[in-house]
């Protein structure tokens, strides 16, 4: 049979499919979306990118806070007069049809009259008119086109974030002043004796002054900065021989001018600094819809329902929440703090936060803490904390979260270059007090330009490049980075700790099975009928996994929300729900999600929904045994220790019921025995974890939704490849040893050179673009080399 | 030979308007976003396409949606 596509999401059209204008559709949203746009004439969509839209989830809650004068205060960019800007935050961009159909949201409604996409960053900004339109009915009208934005707590108080472009400046400026430098100190560099150059030699000498002054001044602030820092700190890092080398650069050459001693060196002084920017610059690699500092703000939800004293309800930020006020919580909403329960019941998930796959039931008068989703009907809650001080975000007030990882971490470079700064001294005085006795005219000579020759211009490049490249090959293959540093840190990891449910679990794939008497057709039919009319996420999943054609009607469905459902036919009737809800007393602790079935009032049996792991989950673990000790933290109950046994080598240590706090001690003492810790987790129960580890890795299975604060995000899909990231950090940093090498013999010619007193500014001229070019193609030869290994790997 | 001084000075002055022009694009933006724009160009041909193909009926339809809202 021939698989059919959904006209506009791409699907595979499973069980149902809906056929509208000779289109397939997998269900009532794709089609609705298709509805809309074909009757606006933007079906062009569909001819940009066959399959492109995506299904309009069900409105998670109401977008009635939009209405909240001061919540609209806060998002609107711009509100004067009849007009107003929005800017939105939809993850869902990904394609040019998105970018298209969002740019033509005129066409949807006329009050809309203007909309821009910034597809790196997967944020819409659109102007609108007041009159009969609002930020509801915008958001609203997303949501129903399949592009809901994001409006969660970090969205509330966004400042607009000025961008630090000083690094393109200063590029900008040090390649200028290089190019005219160069320019100008041409006719020099062959030493013709012309009666005009002579004459102009001065004026030209002083322009180059002139155009250097910026480059040392601006340009080259930062290496100043980082030296004076570093020396402070007794830290000899590779910026302090840099620093010392542009400025004796500076120094030599405005000697050389003045006493006209020769040209002076200021096409090499800014072509250095050119180059260490353009260095700089390489490493940079920003991810723009990617946030590695998330928190809690950007899971919880921008507004809540409160219940005021006269029993009607009103929207308000979750920041304003009071002790003692009372909140209304609607299914598949979130608990903004923690609080009792005072009116229905509470079927709560904290699988995000706390690891425990399966939910929590609560009842009136007990605790509720902050961060958990409700599944299914509605209850009233009375704050008992503040945001802030609820249990959950007191996690983020942890030493953990203010640490800085960069500065506690000495790169490879600048470990070399204190040698390297001592040596290059020490020659520079051994030099000089041999020309004193040879020589003395020569000694000031001699000095500085050791000095200048031995600037580490292409040590001080390898790394960037080499790492800045390996940040955009690890991209490729869906493993974001945060930077180069981090990659650096993964070379020297020698333990590995991971998370179990949505690390090493999928969240997406269940495995479902039947436990108990086999069902009859009829009864799957039924069965199969009443899960049809239920809403609850349990039953759309054991829907689709049935096996049965009959279509029939149901006479009689009733559901009791979060407890279960009935539904009858002819003479047969069928229950299915909790154990509770069947009648069935639990004789054996049920560790796994599972739901009952209770045919004409006789028990049957049940389905036990099981998180599958993920593919290869073994493999990755005995690859990753060879280098790492490898260590499960769950805050899952134990139900899972055997299967996991089975799974992973030996000598793989489990541990369960880990609360947040736990597992963050558990890597600090692992530290302290001087290990090098890596953290691969998913969930905001991780958040600690992440924090403190030498790398926090998220494993993703949609990296445009919500991640903790971490190191590095990896896509679900690239599981597999974690011990090839791994193995790829180290060769890396294999490649840079190298450069270090080849860059010292370019020091070692250049030192002859400076050491015998003949250092002419054309050798310096020449030489030091040659080293800065040769690391350039050598680094970027050897790990595109790299990258392809992993490719064919594949 | 003095003109070489102002052959000097024009060189540098519009090396100097050349680098303003660049500062001043990267002020604006300009490669803040250096993706949309390369998609967004392609667009506007199909739109005008589009409208001009089935322009009737978007006059028609537009004013009940509009009410609906």
């Amino acid at each position: 049979m021939k698989s059919l596509n959904c006209y506009h999401c791409g699907d595979v059209c499973e069980t149902v499919s809906l056929v509208f204008n000779e289109k397939n559709f997998c269900c009532n949203g794709c089609k609705t979306v298709y509805e809309i746009f074909s009757s606006n004439n933007l079906t062009y969509y569909y001819e940009l990118q066959s399959g492109a839209g995506s299904t309009p989830s069900m409105p998670s809650h109401s977008y009635d806070f939009l209405d909240n004068q001061e919540i609209l205060s806060k998002l609107l960019i711009f509100n004067e007069g009849n007009y107003q800007i929005v800017e939105l935050r939809i993850p869902n961009i990904h394609c040019s049809s998105c970018i298209w159909i969002l740019e033509n949201l005129g066409q949807l409604h006329s009050a809309i009259t203007k909309s821009e996409v910034n597809f790196p960053k997967k944020k819409v900004r659109i102007s609108y008119r007041k009159t009969d339109f609002s930020l509801k009915n915008l958001v609203e009208l997303l949501a129903k086109i399949g592009y809901e934005p994001n409006l969660r707590l970090e969205d509330y108080d966004q400042k607009q974030d000025k961008k630090n472009r000083s690094l393109i400046y200063q590029l900008g400026i040090a390649g200028f002043a290089f190019g005219n430098v160069m320019f100008l100190s041409f006719p020099e560099y062959f030493e013709v004796q012309e009666f005009w150059l002579d004459q102009y030699k001065g004026t030209f000498r002083w322009l180059m002054f002139a155009f250097s002054l910026p480059v040392l001044f601006y340009a080259a602030r930062d290496y100043f900065v980082s030296a004076y820092k570093g020396l402070r700190l007794k830290l000899l890092t590779i910026d302090v021989p840099i620093a010392l080398g542009i400025f004796t650069l500076f120094i030599r050459s405005t000697v050389d001018i003045v006493f006209d001693l020769g040209s002076g060196f200021f096409d090499s002084l800014t072509g250095l600094v050119f180059f260490l920017l353009l260095g700089r610059f390489f490493q940079q690699q920003t991810y723009n819809f990617l946030s590695f500092e998330r928190d809690y703000k950007s899971y919880f939800p921008m507004a809540v329902t409160k219940i005021l004293s006269d029993g009607s309800e009103e929207s308000i930020a979750v920041y304003r929440i009071q002790k003692g006020d009372r909140l209304w919580i609607r299914n598949m909403e979130l608990i903004p703090v923690d609080g009792l329960l005072l009116e229905g019941r509470a079927q709560l998930d904290y699988s995000f936060v706390s690891g425990e796959s399966d939910a929590v039931i609560k009842e009136k008068g007990d605790l509720l803490f902050a961060g958990g989703k409700q599944i299914g009907g509605a209850f009233e809650m009375k704050a008992l904390k503040s945001v802030s001080q609820s249990y959950l975000t007191q996690l983020w007030s942890n030493i953990a979260f203010s640490k800085n990882k960069i500065s506690e971490f000495q790169t490879l470079t600048d470990s070399i270059s204190k040698r390297f700064t001592l040596i290059v001294l020490s020659i520079a005085v051994i030099a000089s007090i041999f020309w004193m006795w040879y020589d003395p005219s020569k000694v000031l000579n001699v000095f500085t330009a050791v000095l200048i020759i031995a600037c580490p211009c292409a040590i001080a490049l390898a790394a960037p490049f080499t790492l800045g490249n390996m940040l955009r090959i690890f991209g490729h293959h869906k493993f974001y980075v945060k930077d180069t540093n981090t990659i650096e840190r993964m070379a020297q990891i020698d333990a590995a700790i991971f998370d179990k449910t949505g690390t090493l679990t999928s969240t997406q794939n269940n495995t479902i099975c039947y436990e108990g008497i086999p069902l009859t057709p009829d009864e799957t039919a039924i069965l199969k009928q009443t899960l049809r009319a239920s809403n609850h996420p349990l039953s759309h999943q054991l829907y689709h996994i049935l096996k049965s054609n009959d279509i029939l009607t149901l006479d009689e469905f009733y559901e009791e929300i979060g407890y279960g459902i009935e539904g009858k036919w002819e003479s047969h009737s069928i229950k299915i729900g909790s154990a509770n809800y069947i009648g069935k007393a639990i004789n054996n602790s049920f560790k796994d999600t599972s739901v009952h079935i209770c045919a004409d009032s006789e028990y049957k049996g049940c389905f036990v929904f099981k998180n599958e792991y993920r593919k290869g989950v073994s493999q990755v673990f005995k690859k990753l045994s060879d280098i790492v000790t490898l260590t499960v933290l769950s805050g899952d109950n134990s139900g899972e220790q055997t299967t996991l046994e089975k799974l992973l080598p030996r000598g793989t240590k489990l541990h369960f019921n880990q609360k947040p706090e736990q597992k963050l001690n558990f890597i600090k003492t692992l530290q302290n025995k001087g290990k090098k810790v890596v953290m691969i987790g998913d969930g905001l129960n991780d958040a600690g974890a992440l924090a403190q580890s030498d790398i926090g890795i998220v494993i993703s299975e949609n990296i445009n939704v919500f991640s903790p604060a971490c190191d590095g995000i990896l896509d679900a899909d690239q599981f597999l490849r974690i011990p090839d990231y791994f193995r790829m950090a180290k060769e890396a940093m294999q490649i840079i040893k190298w450069s270090f090498f080849v860059s010292l013999c370019y020091n070692v010619i250049g030192l002859y050179f400076a050491i015998t007193g003949q250092l002419a500014p054309v050798i310096a001229a020449v030489l030091m673009p040659i080293s800065s070019i040769t690391i350039v193609v050598f680094t970027t030869f050897a790990t595109t080399i790299l990258g392809k290994k992993l490719k064919r790997k594949t | 030979m003095n003109v070489i001084y102002m052959l000097l000075a024009l060189s540098i002055i519009v090396a100097i308007i050349f680098f303003a022009a660049f500062i001043s694009a990267v002020k604006k933006g300009q490669y803040d976003d250096t993706y949309t724009p390369s998609v967004r160009i392609l667009f506007e041909d199909e739109l005008v396409k589009q409208a001009s193909k089935t322009h009737k009926i978007t006059t028609v339809k537009k004013s009940p949606k509009n009410s609906e809202n």
